[in-house]
């Protein structure tokens, strides 16, 4: 084991209605967890373009999170 | 000049000048007069002076008005429990017996100990906690007779609180009933106290004592033990009174109190007081819990306006915004970015002056400033005027969610000219701040990240249109029950048109089942009231043997069809309201359906109305509480049985005095003022036999007699009851919503009832805009509660109606046509049909239907010549975001 701990950069695509919301209510909540993920608002899944996924680990994304 | 905070109970300190709490509406300071000393003695004067805005005048004296006014809502709420009843359990007398409503406070974050519960004696943390029910309720010796309804679960959700807060206090409640009907709330219940190990005894506590310092508490359960223990802290759950200036109010109103000083209002007629024109809604009805308080709210809106619908819109002010400065908006994106502490919601956390000066050095912003509460009224406007000092035609906020503050940042553009379209928001509260109170540093980091990421996407933002449509000023209603009807007949009063759908050969539903309502009146009379206005209303179209087949459309422009004798039928209509009512529940067990003379308590009551003939030979009763309900074939508690059991044994004794009742029961529900009736029952001899859902009570058959076989906790032993009669309580099942669920798109509860949008809040609302629930399809529930919620539903669905217009949200899809091949993937996959293909020149080409469109997206993603474009998620604006995301990774 190395010193140094793996920290991904992961990026999340949230369902307007249903994951985003899951979110802000975790945040109502105050439930805590790991500061690893950055969000894309999207009015639904199916709004993500196979090219969006592609583009974030071309940039460098250790992760992509699909919430829907 | 420091006086006590009663905000808080009286368990801090406050000022003269104060606001109650944070969230308080209208969020502005006011001076206490009895504090003052400006007002009681001519000296200070302090805070007029000292106010910058010069916003303080002693001036002020009390004015009289007169409005003209064509309808009265009396909802005062309730009144505290006196003094005298909580000393009896040394409330005062000892500092670690506080009230529940003290108890809120301590577990409050913003309370006066920060959410810590502490013994107010000396302030150290404690151990051990009771409850103790029915302080103030169900006691005839401080006058209270009724229930007060909510004070079991208020009394689980407190000491859920505390031990979550607090994970090793030990948490005892003493109930003599557990009455959590509401909907939903068993089930909270049960899991409260499977998850924390809340300690659930049923028994009466009579006094509470003092020893060493700690509360000793004595009781006797109902296997006739004794018990005692000592605790650190116990809490009165105190029942709710009516209204301190009750009568006051009535004097003024000119309306009549029960005789527990509460608004008296009538079975049929539960938002009605004595007086036309004067409606009632929340506590001063009767206790009453948050959803049943925000449904007789609407109720009386709709009450109001069946009353005074010839003068809607006579005294209305139309807002009027500023032309859209268009030349603006289409210049170089000059953004504009305003971070909000959110007092120390964000600001605890993150460092909002770094994300303030970061959010600075980003492309495209051109002014940057930190805001304490970017939604407060002077916050607006100074954001408002920062934008036009500015010139911003870009506007970044970063604060809290845009689900639930985003029109609000819209509107505040859209009054100074600016398309609403062109603000973004960065959620650095809800999912940063809130979620990370641990890590600060890791949560700026984020911050600026999601900052930078919003500024990206705002620098893409383009213009939308706002386009309204207009709205089909009719309801649906689905289900001809005292629900349905209720509604209709309020829509219609209202001004509306309305078609009614009954699938079967006559309007009535289960009310025709019923025979006497819960105050003794006859059911039939207000069924026929009820029929004999629907048929004769003008606005009223009734279709019975009808069934609703499928469901297009939106909020304002729905498309139904009916099918009613084989043939369909279209209706365009502008709001549904589904009052599909619930089901008798049919049992399985206790002999029912082999013996005859085991019955249920509709079918004993339809016997009764043809005569006394049931009763020949019969001396004993037995009845059966929960058969089906509450974990036995359906989990839910179905809320009226109990108060159905007494109303029916009190008609037995009324018929027959020396016919011996016993009825067999988990927790009798008879909440609010059907306590009385309980009363009554167990004064005119009704035994009633308490048993354990393990221990389910057992129907024998042998030698043609029948007998019930139940558990004696008292004499710890089974013991037969003869029975020349069995009534079960069989429960409300819900009434088989499903085909209706899937053919509107709306979820259930596990139960199979309809799910409101908002337990609390939209209790009569779907989650889907422009439909509405009441009645058994919302869950079991007495025929004055269906009539409220009813009219509650029926105000919310003339909302759109009376509007005219509904707003179509801009974020819809837009093809572009010279990049469109026609090949219809999109048409295939949209799943609201907004998508049509069309003709131009021999070629194929797509079309949004504007109207339709939900803007999910999925053709946008899915064009092979990304000829779709959403409005507010480009993909050039997505893309932005990601290599925002990336940073430097990605330049």
């Amino acid at each position: 084991m190395t010193a140094e701990v793996f920290n991904p950069h992961i990026l999340g695509f949230f369902c307007h209605w249903c994951c985003y919301a899951a979110a802000d209510a975790a945040g109502v909540s105050r439930y805590q967890y790991p500061p690893n993920v950055r969000v894309i608002r999207v009015m639904c899944t199916g709004r993500i373009d196979v090219r969006f996924i592609l583009e974030a680990f071309g940039c460098g994304a250790d992760g992509v999170f699909t919430g829907g | 000049m420091p006086i006590v905070d009663l905000y808080n109970e009286r368990l801090s300190i406050s000022r003269a000048p104060h606001i109650d709490y944070v969230q308080a509406i209208p969020s502005s300071y006011y001076i206490d007069p009895k504090a003052c000393l400006r007002i009681n003695y001519e000296t200070c004067n302090l805070c007029a002076q000292t106010c910058t805005a010069q916003a303080i005048d002693f001036n002020q004296k009390p004015r009289k008005l007169n409005l003209d006014i064509g309808a009265v809502v009396l909802a005062p709420g309730f009144g505290r429990i006196d003094q005298s009843v909580l000393e009896k359990y040394g409330y005062g007398r000892f500092l670690n017996v506080v009230t529940s409503m003290e108890f809120e406070r301590l577990t409050c974050a913003s309370g006066p100990t920060e959410g810590h519960i502490v013994r107010l004696s000396d302030k150290k943390p404690l151990k051990k906690i009771a409850f103790l029910q029915c302080v103030g309720s169900r006691d005839e010796t401080c006058g209270n007779g009724y229930c007060s309804t909510v004070c079991c679960m208020y009394a689980i959700k407190e000491a859920s609180v505390a031990k979550e807060h607090n994970p090793d206090l030990d948490i005892a409640l003493f109930f003599m009933d557990v009455r959590t009907q509401g909907k939903g709330f068993d089930a909270s219940r049960e899991r409260a106290e499977d998850k924390y190990g809340l300690r659930v005894i049923r028994a009466r506590i009579p006094r509470v004592d003092q020893v060493d310092g700690q509360l000793a508490l004595t009781w006797t359960t109902d296997d006739g033990k004794s018990h005692s223990e000592l605790f650190d802290m116990v809490v009165l759950s105190e029942g709710l009174n009516a209204p301190e200036d009750a009568k006051a109010i009535a004097e003024i109103a000119g309306i009549e109190l029960n005789h527990y000083g509460f608004c008296k209002t009538s079975v049929d007629s539960p938002l009605v007081a004595s007086r036309n024109g004067i409606y009632v809604a929340g506590a001063f009805q009767g206790p009453k819990d948050i959803p049943e308080s925000v449904t007789q709210a609407s109720g009386v809106a709709a009450m109001a306006s069946e009353l005074l619908s010839e003068v809607r819109n006579t005294r209305t002010v139309t807002v009027s915004y500023p032309e859209e400065d268009k030349a603006l908006a289409s210049e170089k994106p000059r953004i504009g970015i305003f971070v909000c502490h959110c007092g120390s919601n964000i600001a605890g956390v993150v460092d909002v002056n770094a994300v303030r000066d970061y959010a600075g050095t980003l492309p495209g912003v051109v002014f940057c400033k930190d805001t304490l509460y970017s939604c407060s009224q002077d916050a607006l406007k100074d954001i408002a005027n920062k934008i036009k000092e500015n010139r911003l035609n870009r506007v970044v906020i970063a604060a809290c969610s845009p689900r639930t503050h985003e029109p609000l940042f819209q509107e505040t553009l859209k009054s100074i000219g600016l398309n609403p379209a062109l603000i973004e928001m960065a959620n650095i509260r809800d999912q940063c701040s809130w979620v990370h109170s641990q890590e600060p540093k890791a949560a700026t980091e984020k911050a600026k990240d999601v900052v930078r990421m919003a500024v990206a996407k705002a620098g893409l933002l383009e213009p939308l249109e706002q386009t309204t449509v207009d709205v089909s000023p009719t309801a649906l209603v689905i289900g001809g029950g005292a629900a349905g009807m209720t509604a209709a007949l309020s829509i219609a009063d209202q001004g509306f048109e309305c078609v009614l759908v009954e699938r079967s050969d006559q309007l009535g539903g289960n009310l025709r089942r019923l025979v006497w309502t819960m105050d003794g009146e006859k059911a039939s009379k207000v069924l026929d009231d009820l029929i004999k206005r629907v048929d004769g209303h003008p606005r009223i179209q009734v279709m019975l043997q009808a069934q609703v087949e499928a469901v297009s459309g939106y909020v304002g422009n729905f498309t139904s069809s009916i099918v009613k004798a084989g043939q369909t039928v279209v209706v365009d209509h502008g709001v549904i309201i589904l009052a599909t009512g619930g089901q008798e529940y049919s049992p399985k067990s206790y002999q029912y359906g082999k013996n005859n003379r085991v019955v249920t308590q509709l079918e004993l009551e339809a016997n009764l109305a043809k005569g006394k003939g049931i009763l020949k030979n019969v001396k004993n009763v037995v009845m059966i509480q929960c058969v089906g309900s509450r974990g036995e074939d359906m989990s839910h508690c179905s809320r009226l049985c109990c108060t159905q059991a007494i109303k029916n044994a009190l008609k037995l004794k009324e018929i027959k005095p020396n016919l011996r009742i016993y009825c067999l029961y988990r927790d009798m529900r008879t909440y609010g003022f059907s306590e009385d009736l309980f009363r009554e029952a167990r004064k005119k001899g009704v035994i009633f036999i308490r048993y354990e859902p393990d221990r389910r009570p057992q129907v024998i058959e042998q030698d043609r007699k029948i007998k019930v076989r139940v558990f004696d906790r008292l004499l710890k032993d089974e013991i037969d009851i003869s029975a020349c009669l069995v009534v079960l309580s069989v429960g409300i099942a819900p009434g088989g919503n499903e085909a209706l669920a899937k053919i509107i798109k709306t979820p259930l509860t596990p139960e199979g009832f309809f799910l409101e949008a908002h337990v609390k809040l939209q209790p009569v609302e779907l989650a889907s805009e422009g439909i509405y629930l009441c009645g058994l399809a919302h869950g079991p529930k007495c025929l004055d509660e269906s009539i409220a919620q009813a009219k509650a539903a029926a105000a919310k669905a003339a909302i759109p109606l009376a509007k005219g217009k509904a707003a179509v949200a801009p974020i819809i899809s837009r093809v572009d046509r010279d990049a469109c091949i026609g090949c219809g993937i999109c048409e295939s996959l949209c799943p609201f049909n907004a998508i049509r293909l069309f003709k131009v020149n021999k070629r194929r080409k797509a079309e949004t239907i504007t109207a339709s469109c939900k803007g999910c997206g999925i053709c946008a993603s899915h064009c092979p010549t990304l000829a779709i474009s959403m409005g507010g998620f480009t993909d050039e604006a997505i893309m932005a975001q990601i290599h925002a995301f990336a940073g430097e990774k990605c330049a």
